[in-house]
């Protein structure tokens, strides 16, 4: 299958002398919702503007459906559509003119039918003959969207969708860019939210320091690095685990009235039969218990502190 | 080439220019008003004929020189600065246009509004003076010529200029005094031998003398040193917005 986007051993150092990305190799496959993430300064930017055109690479070649997006750039540059992170909006012009200079800068013939579209699907119907300067930030956000969706893109990036924007219109869009991914667009999307990577990707990219230093599915991603907790919530607390259950290395909590089992899904045995057995005979009992598996915001917390 | 990209920069700077109508063009047309009444009527009644033409008459293409290349430079440079002030450059910069075809857009936009502005200049001017225009064809490519070369040369300005303050600077501090001692109100013949040479290094002289000569035969210059001058300039503003572009300065990092 050939990929919709191939980065290889891109380089980016700025004039000041800065190496924001280095010898980034990275590919997106056709249709999938991709995210990348990293903690600030990591590159997901840098790494975005470069394959949208706005920064040139130092080293590297970037494909964006099969097309240089140097020596090709018209033909690389009409599938992709970029909402950046910043709220960058025209003030004095309306939603109306500004979706639709977008999908004329982009080369493509009037589509009033598809603008609609576009807007309705966004919420902007209403403010369509809005100054955009009147707009809160959320529309903005929304206006940029349209935007970027104006010239029917086969590949949307989205540099922190959600930033800024409250819960419900977080959940309006995530539907929005669930119902494009339908459409077969591609979606790459770089995020703080964790949960927003967990709700909505295929597979997830981890950046730090210019560096790619993960892609994985997500759910494998989930079960290879998840560990999971079992609480046993216990019916009189202990002041100290008892010596004949050390070798689980269970940690008390809540002043002692719950035990923590931390496990790997992946072994063999999870001991917890074990475990619970041996508690019975311990004469622990407990009067309710709960698993728990490791957000993705652990597990990425965990592999950015592992580089440092 | 992606001509749809060029009509939507083109309208886009249009609309901006209909939606600030009064600033865009009523202004322009009542301080050049004022100029008419001040000294073609006030002090041009006193100054005699310059080479057979009444001095009301005879200020009008400096005039109308003086608005054409202000309001071409000033159009075209924030026409290109302020989507690099508000960001919005990022989609300009991500669109697959090219060069070319961006400096079409802004470019001939600023032009046309002060190709609009210089007639609307003329028509006013031809309620106040009698006018006679013996080359029109020359007058319009003048205009048109000079137009275009001053909207690129605002279009570099707005690229280099880092704030609002820049971009005024060099409007005010070199274009104005340039023009206004490049002839727009006297012939360079009334000043002294030495400053007449010292004029001769004013670019600005070769364009209103041209333009002059258009109207009514009479020029300071050849036609033909007017003509290679205002090629000229043309030729070194392609050349910056060719470097400008290959190199990325302050587009891209």
């Amino acid at each position: 299958m050939q990929h919709v986007i191939s980065v290889s051993n891109l380089s980016k150092t700025y004039a000041s002398g800065f190496q924001a990305l280095r010898n980034v190799n990275l590919e997106i496959r056709r249709g999938e919702i991709f995210a990348l993430l990293g903690p600030n300064g990591a590159g997901k930017t840098t790494l975005i503007s470069i394959i949208c055109g706005i920064v040139n690479p130092s080293e590297g070649v970037v494909l964006a459906d099969g097309h240089d997006i140097i020596t090709e750039y018209r033909a690389a540059r009409s599938r992709i559509g970029l909402v950046p992170q910043e709220l960058t909006t025209d003030a004095f012009e309306t939603v109306w003119a500004t979706v639709s200079f977008s999908r004329g800068l982009f080369g493509k013939p009037a589509n009033p039918g598809h603008i609609e579209k576009v807007l309705r699907d966004l919420s902007l119907w209403d403010k369509k003959d809005s100054k955009i300067m009147t707009l809160s930030g959320g529309m903005k956000r929304r206006v940029l969207i349209a935007k970027a969706l104006s010239h029917e893109p086969q590949i949307l990036f989205l540099d922190e969708p959600t930033a800024g924007v409250d819960v419900e219109l977080r959940r309006d869009m995530w539907g929005v860019v669930r119902a494009l991914r339908e459409t077969g667009v591609t979606i790459i999307l770089t995020t703080h939210y964790i949960e927003e990577a967990e709700q909505m990707a295929d597979r997830i990219g981890v950046i730090s320091k210019g560096e790619i230093i993960l892609v994985e599915e997500k759910a494998e991603l989930m079960r290879k690095l998840g560990r999971k907790q079992l609480t046993l919530q216990l019916q009189s607390p202990l002041d100290h685990v008892p010596a004949e259950l050390a070798a689980y290395r269970l940690e008390l909590a809540a002043e002692g009235s719950e035990l923590v089992y931390s496990y790997d899904t992946q072994g063999e045995r999870t001991g917890i039969t074990a475990l619970l057995k041996d508690l019975n005979a311990a004469g622990i009992r407990f009067k309710d218990l709960q698993t728990k598996q490791s957000s993705l915001e652990e597990i990425f917390v965990s592999l950015v502190r592992e580089r440092r | 080439m992606n001509f749809r990209a060029v009509r939507a920069i083109y309208l886009f700077e249009m609309a901006r220019t209909w939606r600030t109508l009064l600033q865009s063009i009523v202004s322009p047309v009542i301080s050049t008003s004022l100029y008419f009444v001040v000294f073609g009527a006030a002090i041009g009644s006193r100054i005699s004929e310059i080479d057979g033409v009444s001095y009301g008459a005879f200020i009008v293409p400096g005039l109308i020189m003086l608005m054409l290349l202000t309001q071409s430079i000033s159009n075209a440079s924030f026409g290109i600065y302020f989507p690099r002030f508000t960001g919005t450059i990022y989609e300009l910069l991500s669109a697959p246009v090219s060069y070319f075809e961006i400096v079409l857009g802004y470019v001939g936009a600023a032009a046309t509004k002060s190709i609009i502005l210089g007639l609307i200049i003329l028509a006013t001017a031809g309620l106040f003076v009698p006018l006679e225009i013996a080359h029109p064809f020359w007058m319009l490519f003048f205009l048109l010529l000079t137009a275009a070369t001053f909207s690129l040369f605002g279009f570099i300005i707005g690229i280099w200029a880092e704030g609002f303050e820049k971009l005024q600077l060099v409007p005010l501090l070199i274009v104005t005094p340039l023009t206004f001692l490049g002839g727009s109100f006297y012939s360079i013949d009334m000043l002294p031998p030495f400053w007449q040479t010292v004029t001769l290094f004013n670019p600005v002289v070769y364009l209103i003398s041209g333009f002059r000569w258009s109207f009514y035969g009479i020029a300071d210059v050849s036609i033909g040193a007017s003509l290679a001058m205002t090629m000229l300039f043309l030729g070194i503003c392609l050349a910056v917005v060719g470097w400008i572009f290959k190199t990325g300065y302050r587009l891209k990092s």
